[in-house]
């Protein structure tokens, strides 16, 4: 080979792998992502059933029932609507009612939600950022609740 | 008073490095090597006034002097001691303080060790690392204070999130941010070389054991950080491609890449200008990271105290210096030609596609982390990207990496033979292909994905140790362990540290073998987790310092015989009334038995969640084995801090682009 045809041989095997690293990336992002929706959103027919999305929202007060076998059934709501969710498995640490919450599921052709993940947090005081923002846009935000300390 | 004096010595601190930014800089243009010398007093002098600062907040935290808020908020009278000292950089502030600790340590060692650098350059790195110090000192004093006081003082604090309240908080963010902020010192030297504009392979040593430093304990820290979330979340998972944990891994990706970039820079004068640029990059990323997880903007399971309005300010000193030191790239970049030509298949070769893989596989996780808030900015949707994007692109990118590594070792430089080197391998292939073999038998059926994937970790682990022992043996069994012994440290270094990438993929592979049982069990009911069964024997109340606890007792039973009794536990702190979870694990080699227990709502039954994860301890022993290589590495005698003089050798063949 000579040199110039070794260069060329080079970038080609350079460009090959950043190309298919592009290929990866963009199906990634094209096929992989997750939305995020609030109850408002799902009662408006954003989500149609059997796609996976996260719905977050604060758990409605006296919503939360426990069944064997670690069925889970609670409410989420963003003030004007609220989405029915069960969940089979473990409750993070953090999981309250009248707390954020995030849950990864599908709708159901009833619109149910069954979640196959709950999020957590690890700080109490923190209100996933999405959640805070679905509340904001329902008027229901009252920052500094959960704080009642006193700032210096 | 102490906390007065504390605060006032941070103010010395911003005072100083303001000197130390300009006049060594000044002597550095100027050639003035008095003011020069100027510099490393001031770094050191900078480093006490930060120590005075730390010890004073330290001091009102063993205290528990409630009259600082940010004590107030993040302690309690009844917490265990070494929380309260750990609890120091436990919360926003206090980490942002042992953030220009660390930074004014690295500073100072620099000039510890200057006595073997060159004026111009030692002035100017020490310059910017003033300059890096300067900027988060102003966002210390002016946007996170921890000395602030609160009158009239509370009676008792508000407590520690009960989840940073473990050992692993005393280790975790410190070695974390060592490695974090040891790339300031990076990005210093490439700052300062390019500013001097003397790029050569002298450089690359002055860089090497900073570099290195840097590297090990970001390696541990991330480590450290996936374990402890593993044993402390009691989700039973190491690394969950969370916002926070990108941020961590994207520094290391291309910290590793520079790693192995300086190495050709420093052997064969190639890859000047992309060292560089890495260097500049790492540290960016380091910023980046920093920004991401202080200020909130990215939802994290991870994140502890955030406030979005100090983020602004880390985002300022994140564009500058960012921007300021791609300008100085961009001026200089014609100034470092690049030396020593090389065949693709050699050491150099190798070395570029371990930097090609490791780039852009940080982009990838770059694209991944960022690509929420820019479709957020531009169309107001939220989305989350999760596991699933990260494993289709990363993991495509790590294999033929992970592939190349025994191969690249052993290549020839300037031009190798791959053949010959596939020959010399013969050995590690045929034994880990044996070996792949009957783990596949012990294993039965399975993925056959993760079997390759054990496959693929054996032979880098045995492909790896066999190098050492072929340059052992080379020249006959006589004498071969004299020639062990007197082996290059870099050398046994390099294959060491490759040995853990192996033990790392062996442990990661494995994960797909685990056995996982999600159920609720009365006392008395068993449970079958692959050989061993796991039998609850009862649910009790138990009272801690500042906690109580619902204590559930389980046998763990291996055939017929007891092996272990494990306690996993919910506790309720008193001072947040907050929950979390302590698991129970038994360990057997290196594989773990882990019970994480739920709610006990009624008092009889309890929620759990039991796994047999097999050879799972490996995924933190591989990187364990990487930092001790790196340590190793940095003890050659060759390669020291403030090593041979080369640069007074060699003559300048680059003249300052003025």
């Amino acid at each position: 080979m000579t040199r110039k045809q070794k260069r060329l041989a080079i970038l080609g095997g350079f460009g090959l792998v950043l190309v298919s690293a592009l290929a990866l990336i963009l199906t990634g992002l094209r096929d992989q992502i997750v939305f995020f929706r609030a109850p408002s959103e799902v009662v408006a027919g954003k989500v149609k059933p059997g796609e996976a999305f996260r719905l977050g929202g604060l758990v409605e007060q006296g919503s939360v029932q426990r069944e064997p076998n670690q069925m889970v059934r609670f409410r989420v709501t963003d003030g004007p609507n609220t989405i029915a969710v069960t969940y089979q498995g473990l409750l993070p640490d953090l999981f309250r009612e009248g707390q954020g919450v995030v849950a990864e599921g599908k709708l159901d052709a009833s619109g149910a939600f069954t979640a196959s993940t709950v999020l957590a947090r690890h700080d109490e005081n923190y209100m996933p950022r999405e959640v805070a923002d679905a509340l904001k846009k329902q008027g229901h935000w009252q920052p500094g609740k959960a704080e009642g300390a006193p700032k210096p | 008073m102490i906390v007065e004096i504390g605060h006032y010595a941070l103010v010395l601190a911003l005072a100083l490095t303001l000197f130390q930014a300009t006049v060594p800089l000044w002597g550095a243009i100027k050639r003035d090597s008095a003011l020069v010398a100027l510099g490393p007093y001031a770094a050191i002098a900078q480093l006490l006034l930060i120590g005075i600062s730390f010890a004073a907040l330290t001091h009102a935290y063993l205290g528990s002097d409630f009259s600082v808020a940010n004590v107030y908020q993040n302690s309690h009278t009844l917490k265990p001691l070494i929380y309260k000292w750990s609890g120091v950089w436990g919360n926003h502030e206090g980490s942002m303080l042992l953030w220009v600790l660390i930074l004014a340590l690295f500073g100072a060692g620099v000039a510890i060790f200057s006595r073997n650098l060159p004026d111009d350059i030692l002035g100017a790195t020490l310059a910017v690392q003033a300059m890096i110090a300067a900027a988060f000192l102003a966002f210390l004093l002016f946007a996170s204070n921890p000395f602030l006081r609160l009158a009239p003082a509370p009676f008792e604090g508000r407590d520690l999130n009960p989840i940073l309240q473990d050992p692993g908080l005393a280790i975790h963010p410190p070695l974390l941010y060592l490695g974090y902020v040891g790339y300031s010192i990076v990005f210093s030297f490439a700052a300062g070389a390019l500013i001097v504009g003397r790029i050569d392979a002298a450089f690359a040593r002055m860089l090497r054991p900073w570099n290195l430093v840097a590297w090990i304990t970001l390696t541990l820290g991330i480590a450290m950080g996936s374990y402890w979330a593993y044993y402390e979340l009691g989700w039973g998972g190491y690394w969950f491609w969370d916002p926070v944990e990108n941020a961590s891994l994207m520094p290391w990706l291309t910290g590793t890449a520079l790693l192995h970039s300086a190495i050709v820079m420093e052997k064969r004068e190639a890859l000047k200008i992309w060292t560089i640029l890495l260097a500049i990059i790492t540290f960016s990323l380091s910023l980046l990271g920093t920004f991401l997880v202080r200020s909130g903007v990215l939802t994290s399971v991870h994140a502890f105290a955030v406030d979005p309005e100090r983020g602004l300010f880390i985002l300022i000193i994140l564009i500058a210096f960012i921007g300021g030191s791609f300008t100085l790239f961009a001026l200089r970049a014609r100034a470092m030609e690049s030396g020593g030509l090389f065949a693709p298949v050699s050491r150099e070769g190798a070395l570029v596609l371990n930097n090609l893989f490791l780039a852009v596989a940080s982009l990838a996780v770059l694209v991944g982390t960022l690509y929420p808030l820019a479709l957020e900015g531009v169309t107001g949707q939220k989305i989350s990207v999760g596991p699933p994007f990260f494993n289709l692109t990363v993991v495509p990118l790590m294999l033929p990496l992970f592939v190349a590594i025994p191969f690249g070792q052993r290549l020839a430089w300037k031009r190798g033979d791959l053949l010959g080197v596939t020959q010399r391998m013969g050995l590690a292939i045929g034994l880990s292909f044996i070996a792949t073999l009957i783990a596949a038998y012990y294993i039965g059926r399975g993925p056959a994905l993760a079997i390759v994937a054990i496959g693929l970790g054996i032979f880098i682990l045995l492909a790896s140790l066999d190098e050492i022992r072929e340059r052992a043996m080379r020249g006959g069994t006589s004498g071969a362990l004299r020639r062990l012994i007197g082996l290059p440290r870099t050398f046994v270094a390099t294959a060491l540290a490759h040995a853990g990438v192996g033990i790392m993929v062996i442990g990661i592979a494995f994960t797909a073998f685990e056995k996982e049982a999600i159920l609720s069990m009365k006392p008395g009911e068993s449970v079958k987790l692959g050989e061993y069964t796991l039998t609850l024997r009862g649910i009790a109340p138990y009272t801690g310092p500042n906690y109580t606890s619902t204590v559930a007792r389980f046998s763990v039973h291996d055939g017929t015989r007891e092996v272990a009794e494990l306690r996993p536990a919910k506790r309720v702190y008193i001072g947040r009334q907050m929950p979390t979870s302590e698991v129970g694990r038994h360990r057997v080699g290196f594989s773990e038995v882990y019970v994480a227990i739920g709610e006990t709502s009624d008092g009889a039954h309890v929620d759990l969640r039991a796994y047999w994860k097999p050879f799972v301890t490996l995924i933190w022993l591989g990187p364990a084995l990487m930092a001790l290589a790196g340590l190793l590495s940095l003890t050659d005698r060759r390669l020291r801090v403030g090593a041979p003089r080369v640069a007074a050798r060699r003559p300048e063949r680059l003249e300052p682009a003025e």
